[in-house]
């Protein structure tokens, strides 16, 4: 039951994008066309839940019994970096095609402020390894569906005629802001 | 004069916030209060000016392969001793600020211009350039707290001008607040600069 409330409560009622206000920058890059965001929003989940592991261990097995916790941003942020690196090499060799639609996104991912964030609240919030791996999980299907819904939305806006000074970030801002009005319905479920 | 103009491009013309859109989930997580963004925008700035000075000390040395996690190291030392000596002297603004002082990390703004300026100029001017970009920052960040704090509050940098009990507008200081007012100032300030462009024309 606490694992399903840990998912919830990460995917709706603290959407890391549009409460948490983590992930900013690729959720506006991103999100003009739809197939682009479920790429992106799915690369980050995968980083993430794998970023959840390996930083859990570091966290209770390495830093804490050595009396380190001051290196944490400094670890994470390493593991997060090579975990990317991996992961392209990964998907260079096994499916080049994969490779190619992500592109430029995929580097992109290790400045993803919501990964670092989701795992240092997660050592903040003593989480055990399966509440963390959930955690992940439940912060990058957050992440996806924030992006997915909001690149729904600025597809359809393509041909509408918005003022010349909102167009491009300031219209994508007010559409957030609205998203985000929907998504605080959600407080009070979990 | 060089170093004057490293300094104001921060400021307007490569606005990290207003101009270039980057770093922005700070700008809408630590806007509550005009206070709030403030110290925010003071701990970056104090970060973008060292690492900016070290890595263009360093940018001989790093190899160029394995710059970007050189860079990064260099960026977390720094953010690290922010947050420790934050904890340790402001322990009520460090624990508002919360997430988002080590998160400053990956802020793309300091990479950005670790990554633009750093890597290839001198120390001097990289120290400017670091320094004209936050203080470019920080005034994003007070401008947005305290448009935020004045709406939803009825106050500014903890002042109040309203009775007690008067009514404001508490969405303000929620989530949508923060997404639509950054989306409105965006506006503004993309007139401004067209304003300009056609002006210098």
């Amino acid at each position: 039951m606490t694992l399903f409330t840990i998912l919830l409560s990460a995917i709706l009622v603290n959407n890391f994008v549009l409460v948490r206000f983590l992930g900013i920058c690729p959720f506006m890059g991103v999100s003009k066309q739809v197939g682009s965001a479920i790429g992106m929003g799915l690369a980050t989940t995968f980083v993430m839940v794998v970023a959840a592991a390996l930083t859990w261990v570091i966290q209770w097995f390495i830093l804490e019994p050595f009396g380190l916790p001051f290196l944490q941003s400094m670890s994470f942020i390493l593991v997060i970096a090579a975990m990317v690196q991996l992961v392209e090499m990964f998907l260079h060799k096994t499916s080049p095609a994969l490779y190619r639609a992500m592109g430029i996104f995929l580097p992109l991912i290790t400045t993803n402020c919501a990964i670092l964030g989701f795992a240092i609240m997660a050592v903040q919030n003593s989480y055990n390894f399966i509440e963390t791996v959930i955690f992940g999980l439940g912060a990058g299907l957050g992440f996806t569906l924030a992006l997915v819904l909001m690149a729904g939305i600025r597809e359809d806006l393509e041909f509408a005629d918005i003022p010349k000074p909102l167009r491009g970030v300031g219209i994508a801002f007010i559409l957030a802001g609205l998203l985000s009005l929907a998504f605080g319905g959600f407080s009070g479920l979990v | 004069m060089r170093l004057w103009k490293d300094f104001v491009n921060g400021l307007w013309s490569e606005n990290p916030t207003f101009r270039l859109n980057i770093g922005l989930c700070p700008v809408l997580a630590v806007t509550t209060t005009a206070i709030d963004g403030l110290s925010m925008g003071l701990a970056t700035t104090f970060v973008l000016i060292c690492s900016s000075a070290l890595i263009s000390l360093l940018k001989k040395i790093i190899p160029d392969k394995v710059r970007i996690p050189a860079y990064i190291i260099v960026i977390a030392t720094f953010v690290t001793i922010v947050d420790l000596v934050m904890h340790a002297y402001l322990p009520d603004i460090h624990s508002v600020l919360g997430l988002f002082i080590p998160l400053i990390v990956v802020n793309c703004t300091v990479l950005g211009r670790a990554e633009a300026f750093a890597a290839k100029n001198g120390v001097l001017r990289s120290t400017v350039d670091g320094l004209g970009s936050g203080v470019g920052f920080t005034w994003a960040l007070v401008l947005l707290g305290s448009l935020r704090e004045i709406l939803g509050k009825g106050s500014l940098f903890g002042m109040s001008f309203v009775q007690d009990g008067a009514t404001t507008l508490g969405v303000m200081g929620l989530p949508p607040g923060a997404f639509i007012t950054l989306g409105i100032l965006m506006a503004v300030m993309n007139m401004v600069a067209a304003r300009q462009k056609k002006r210098a024309s």
